[in-house]
């Protein structure tokens, strides 16, 4: 039945294709979302923006394209109309665009989220997990109860790393703290992670974190007088009171200079996972209600992230078990992290 | 697990199952006039975007949830224009509606993604709100969930206790019958559709203005197909449809909560628990002598003789 729905709402989105001369380099973007939820697709059309704003290139883009079959006719169409360079920005996405970026081999295809290359496909992603660990500093120390909530979307390794770094950085200045996690299997659903938020907020929780792209939870957290942490771009808008501070994507920096490597012929495949030193992942601006001892003490952790002195994972990190799971002195490497599937201590919940 | 806990939980199933309590008073109001609308789902959409940008342009919720409900009707009366005008297949006509009504809030809805409008928030009651138990539980929610303590004694009241509910029963139960002692079929399975598809905006209006004061597509979440199966547990009756509302509500509610306190159980389990539900109590009112409690003509045209 939803697939109907898909296939209707994909008839009546149209493809912006601005009237592009020959010399014009065209850009296009594939969202699973729609543009306007202030959630993820949100935060890459906002990097489009900036695309967009350079002299000579035109961008367009797709939303609401769901994973899958119905991707890979949109890529393909992006890519038979000419663009140049076709970004895609959900993991789903991955099979699809591998398919086709083997019948244009003249047009760079990018990746978000996956793991595929090809000679003319690249992949990149985000290291949100640092700005995670900020989030959970503030929040730690904001804690009354020293229960934090977490309305987690799915337990994949990218959510799951999410919630360890949040956890870490909470225990970092609060030892005390313990974070509750409650899935709701969904990344859009206003209803049920409103509701998720509650629930945590009834066992005690006095700061609510997310990963969904609807501002629900935020607003929850407002409702009880409770502090909130937002996703993926600045959420204060929603709840005022509550909005301590957003773990945020900032993909425009990214995203143009991809552009740039594309139209001067540098551009080579690869992998990409910049974090905050890149500026591609950071925390929005605190709410009023953080203290200043406390913003200073978590940029000045910021700039230990970013310079290498001090990584969100390091050990040792036991897990939920108490079983060490990284050893003194020791960093995971990428692919550890990327596979993510166990909670580190003080997080209360199942991983499945 | 605190009385705090079992309050906070209560509290939870009863907004949980208000909007779904909503629809499922509509629904029964469409089939005890004989007619079967399995638009329901697309219905509480359109209640649901209807409200939101009326109450959003004039800043009045109560405008904006009515409008929901009238709109919720407008979209219904096509349903009755097929089934009723073109003697059409009334099972057909309603998932044509589900898809149309879903689709058109997707479309019309998607500029206003992620946008808040001015909606209800909970005003306890004064004195009612301080009773131990009850007060917390039903008497601290918002005005829409007070107007839905209200509805079902008076539909129960309307329906079998004036002679406009004797006829409108009889038209679902024996059109012919009723034709014949002068009734008119035609425009009493109209008012079924109409008001019935009034209550379902409104269900669909209470997502958009009090459960989440957001817009966002598939607001719904198949909450309108919970409602036509609970018109079955409900038999037809409004005051049963209340405890089949809280019942889902409830279970819904109680899930997440499980979640966050932190028990072990798998959550796809968890999250499984209201459609097993669903499943179990389609089953057991199945499994009771209650079978011949469904109008006898639902789901079938009449067709005038001229």
């Amino acid at each position: 039945m939803k697939k109907i729905f898909f296939w209707m709402a994909c008839a009546v989105l149209t493809v912006f294709v601005a009237g592009a001369g020959a010399e014009e380099m065209k850009v296009g973007f594939v969202y699973v979302s729609p543009v306007g939820d202030a959630g993820w697709s949100y935060a890459h059309d906002q990097g489009r923006l900036s695309v967009e704003a350079l002299d000579g290139v035109s961008t367009s883009f797709v939303e609401s394209v769901p994973e899958g079959p119905d991707s890979e006719r949109i890529i393909r169409n992006m890519a038979r109309k000419g663009f140049d360079l076709i970004f895609a920005t959900s993991y789903g996405y991955m099979d699809s665009m591998a398919k086709v970026a083997k019948e244009f081999p003249g047009t760079i295809f990018m990746h978000c989220s996956g793991f595929k290359t090809a000679q003319n496909m690249g992949n990149y992603f985000g290291r949100m997990y640092q700005a995670r660990f900020l989030a959970g500093m503030t929040a730690g120390a904001m804690s009354r109860s020293n229960t934090l909530g977490y309305v987690a979307a799915f337990p994949i390794p990218e959510v799951i790393r999410g919630i360890n770094a949040f956890t870490l950085g909470a225990r970092a200045v609060n030892p005390e703290a313990t974070v509750r996690v409650v899935w709701t299997k969904t990344w859009y659903d206003p209803a049920t992670e409103k509701e998720a938020a509650k629930s945590l907020l009834d066992v005690g929780a006095d700061v609510i974190a997310q990963h969904q792209d609807s501002p629900s939870p935020q607003e929850a957290a407002q409702e009880r007088g409770a502090y909130s942490v937002g996703y993926n771009s600045d959420m204060s808008a929603f709840a005022p009171k509550a909005h301590l501070t957003a773990s945020i994507w900032n993909w425009g920096p990214f995203y143009v200079r991809t552009v740039e490597q594309v139209r001067s012929g540098t551009w080579e495949s690869g992998s990409w996972w910049p974090g905050l030193k890149e500026g591609l992942v950071d925390l929005a601006p605190f709410g009023p209600m953080v203290p200043e001892n406390l913003k200073t003490l978590v940029l000045e952790r910021k700039s230990r992230i970013e310079n290498g002195q001090a990584p969100v994972f390091s050990g040792p990190i036991a897990d939920q078990k108490g079983n060490l799971r990284i050893a003194e002195g020791e960093t995971p490497s990428d692919e550890a992290l990327l596979g993510m599937t166990w909670f580190v201590k003080g997080v209360i919940g199942s991983t499945q | 697990m605190t009385a705090d806990f079992f309050l906070s939980l209560l509290a939870a199933t009863v907004q949980s199952g208000t909007p779904i309590l909503f629809a499922t008073l509509g629904e029964i109001i469409t089939e005890r006039s004989g007619v079967l609308n399995l638009g329901v789902e697309g219905i509480m959409m359109i209640g649901a975007l209807a409200g939101f940008l009326v109450a959003r342009e004039t800043g009045q919720p109560a405008t904006g949830f009515f409008i929901g409900g009238v709109c919720g009707a407008l979209l219904a009366s096509i349903h009755g224009g097929i089934c009723l005008g073109l003697q059409g297949n009334q099972v057909v006509s309603g998932l044509a509606l589900t898809i149309l009504g879903f689709s058109l809030a997707e479309y019309l809805g998607t500029p206003f993604i992620g946008q808040t409008a001015p909606g209800f928030f909970a005003v306890p009651v004064p004195l009612l709100s301080r009773i131990p138990w009850v007060g917390p539980v039903f008497f601290r929610q918002d005005l829409l969930v007070y107007l839905s303590y209200l509805l079902p004694p008076i539909l129960w009241w309307l329906l079998s206790h004036t002679s406009w509910g004797l006829s409108l029963r009889a038209v679902g139960e024996n059109p012919d019958a009723a034709k014949a002692a002068g009734l008119s079929v035609a425009g009493y399975r109209w008012a079924g559709i109409g008001l019935g598809g009034f209550f379902v905006g409104l269900g669909g209006a209470y997502l958009s203005l009090a459960y989440t004061h957001l817009w966002t597509n598939n607001l719904s979440a198949g909450r309108g197909w919970i409602a036509v199966a609970l018109v079955i547990f409900a038999f037809w009756r409004p005051m049963r449809a209340v405890a089949g509302a809280y019942l889902f509500g409830g279970v819904m509610a109680f899930q997440l909560r499980l979640q966050a306190m932190g028990t072990n159980l798998p959550s796809s389990l968890l999250l499984m628990l209201p459609y097993v539900l669903t499943v179990l109590v389609l089953v057991l009112s199945m499994r009771g002598k209650k079978r011949g409690e469904a109008p006898a003509a639902l789901g079938i045209n009449f067709e005038p003789l001229d």
